[in-house]
């Protein structure tokens, strides 16, 4: 791999990028310069929107499908009333759980390369819960009245109940979308401006103009802004594990074996931070070659990630044993006979494949050899997905296939709406990500800039 | 309408120091503009603090006793609801959806908050008409100062700035 960033600087960028001018070439270069950037260098963008479009006809085909026709389309049975789109939703908000995590939180450590990472791991956030609100409406059989979840005043004089997981869950989704939509956009009202500023068509000048809100650089502005954001960056840590706790105690909140746990909410924030971690690998990868970013995302971040990869497989680990040990030493016969399931029963394959992906797998990473792999890292990001999805399915057929009554035991099969709405969800989010790729900086051009400026100087 | 010198630095330290210079000589300072912030830079120009995190405080705050009270009001006067023979009003369950919506309100009162404080949006103003504006938002670091009227001490303005290290200087009205 190309690209060594000075080691003895300590720097986070390769040492081409010295100015600010460098920085905004750069990052600026696929949005604005027609001439560098002609029909060649967008040739696998094409390629990969023949890709995503179909699949997200694919995707609001099926749920246009489920919506019209019911959920007897899905796999989903009296028993397992959940399957496919409950687990397809935590996978989702997990990984979108992670952008705004990622970025808050090494905004508040003083971490300065995330300036590499923390605008398309916001997008990233963005558009996965915009994907993950779709699913639990879905599931609902009658999807028609998913709006009474919010208080309103009716002719009925209902109102939600406020003890259900259910509520809690559409309030946290919908502040969380928001709440990312407000982070993201303020991170890029600078870059808004400087894109504007660098603009040569008067039609692209004035769409990022107005977007830009006519922010001038001010030391004014400035401050108000960095204090807006990093207040923000204070409240997303805890909002974005409350998130993810809430959806964790949507099971959790349950009296179903393998359900009832009190590790749920931070065993599924840790799972968050997880898959999105692996999910940025990804996108990091192909934005760097893409992009020829190579020098604004360098190996060293790719090291850094592969740490804190490692370090929460771990983790995910221990939580695996705490469930397992709690279940055997609450002494109940239905958290036995559960526990037993999870590893004999009808998908027992796939729970190997889902410790091999989110514990074992992951391990390679220890080695510095391994890390300093691309292909390793994204080959692992790929099983931590594979593996993390496995696990919410896994949350779901195992304990709701396998309960208190043996009467109700029942096995989920899968239907083709069930595999198509999910290969169309990834759909949704290629497209998504592609067009914020092509009209949008990838990468914070104004920390960048900072950071270019503070490394180059004695 | 009154008239500003607009200086250009190459980089954030001659800026700094020109700022503590006009201080000093007491030129009417205007603000500064730059590629990235500057930590200090607002403080040293001589601006109060921004107040936002006070009023995103107290968005969330007032968001979060607003709810609580619809909660607590709809589930034990309008529409009691007997559930396992829980407490009518189950604060450690309504909490929930409390802290999520006053978060949200904290952030959209900081967001409203900045613009106004800001002065945004406001997509045109005087400092654009000068073509070379455009570098504060790309790579350099500009100071505007008031432009004295006397002949003699603009003169000598234009020559701290200069002295300081200025790439160029041009007046602009604002």
């Amino acid at each position: 791999m190309s690209a060594a960033p000075n080691p003895e600087a300590g720097g986070w960028i390769a040492p081409d990028i010295d100015s600010c001018e460098a920085v905004n070439r750069l990052i600026a270069a696929p949005l604005l310069d027609r001439q560098g950037w002609g029909r060649q260098q967008w040739r696998g963008w094409w390629m990969l929107m023949g890709i995503a479009i179909p699949l997200t006809g694919v995707f609001f085909l099926g749920v246009y499908m489920i919506l019209t026709k019911g959920i007897g389309l899905l796999g989903n049975n009296t028993t397992i009333v959940w399957g496919f789109p409950i687990a397809n939703y935590v996978w989702w908000i997990g990984i979108g759980n992670a952008g705004t995590l990622i970025s808050a939180l090494l905004l508040l450590t003083r971490q300065t390369w995330r300036a590499a990472i923390n605008s398309f791991a916001e997008a990233m956030t963005l558009f996965s819960v915009a994907i993950a609100g779709i699913f639990p409406i879905i599931h609902l059989g009658r999807p028609m009245f998913f709006y009474w979840l919010a208080p309103y005043p009716n002719p009925m004089t209902l109102w939600p109940q406020w003890r259900s997981a259910l509520v809690w869950d559409f309030w946290a989704i919908a502040s969380y979308l928001i709440f990312s939509i407000v982070f993201w956009y303020t991170g890029l009202i600078p870059d808004l401006a400087t894109l504007r500023d660098r603009a040569t068509k008067p039609f692209t000048r004035k769409l990022y103009g107005v977007f830009a809100l006519g922010f001038r650089n001010s030391a004014r502005q400035w401050a108000i802004h960095q204090s807006f954001y990093k207040t923000m960056a204070c409240l997303a840590v805890p909002l974005v594990c409350s998130v993810h706790s809430i959806v964790g105690m949507d099971f959790a909140a349950s009296v179903m074996p393998g359900w009832q746990e009190s590790i749920f909410p931070p065993y599924f924030v840790v799972g968050a931070m997880f898959s999105g971690f692996a999910m940025v690998v990804i996108l990091a990868a192909l934005i760097r070659k893409a992009l020829h970013f190579q020098s604004l995302i360098t190996d060293r971040h790719f090291d850094v990630i592969g740490k804190i990869i490692v370090a929460s497989a771990c983790i995910m680990g221990v939580s695996y044993a705490t469930e397992w040990f709690t279940a055997w030493y609450s002494g109940e016969r239905a958290q036995h006979t559960y526990l037993a399931y999870v590893f004999t029963g009808t998908y027992a394959p796939f729970y190997a494949i889902m410790l091999f992906g989110n514990v074992i797998a992951p391990q390679v990473l220890w080695f510095k050899r391994a890390r300093a792999s691309l292909p390793t890292m994204v080959m692992v990001a790929v099983l931590v997905l594979i593996g993390m999805w496995f696990e919410r399915i896994l949350i779901i057929w195992n304990t709701l296939g396998h309960d208190y009554l043996p009467a109700l035991w029942r096995a989920f099969w899968p239907t083709i709406w069930d595999y198509l709405v999910l290969v169309g969800s990834l759909g949704v989010f290629l497209l998504a990500f592609l067009l914020f790729v092509r009209l949008l900086p990838s990468v914070s051009m104004f920390e960048m800039r900072e950071l270019a400026l503070r490394e180059r100087r004695p | 309408m009154s008239h500003a010198l607009l200086a250009a630095f190459a980089a954030p330290e001659p800026l700094m120091r020109m700022v503590q210079q006009a201080r000093d000589k007491s030129l009417g300072l205007i603000d500064a503009f730059t590629p990235y912030p500057i930590e200090g830079l607002s403080e040293a120009l001589g601006q109060k603090p921004t107040q936002i995190p006070w009023w995103m405080l107290g968005g969330g705050v007032a968001m979060a006793v607003l709810f609580y009270a619809m909660e607590w009001l709809s589930a034990t006067r309008l529409y009691p609801f007997d559930q396992g023979g829980r407490p009518l009003n189950s604060w450690p369950t309504f909490i929930v959806a409390t802290v999520e919506i006053s978060v949200l309100t904290a952030a959209l009162t900081g967001f409203v908050a900045m613009l106004v404080k800001a002065g945004l949006p406001r997509l045109h103003h005087p400092l654009f008409e000068c073509g070379a504006f455009e570098r504060a938002s790309q790579d350099q670091f500009l100071l505007a100062i008031a432009a004295p009227e006397d002949a003699q001490a603009a003169g000598a303005a234009r020559q701290a700035l200069w002295d300081a290290g200025a790439v160029w200087i041009e007046e602009v009205a604002l």
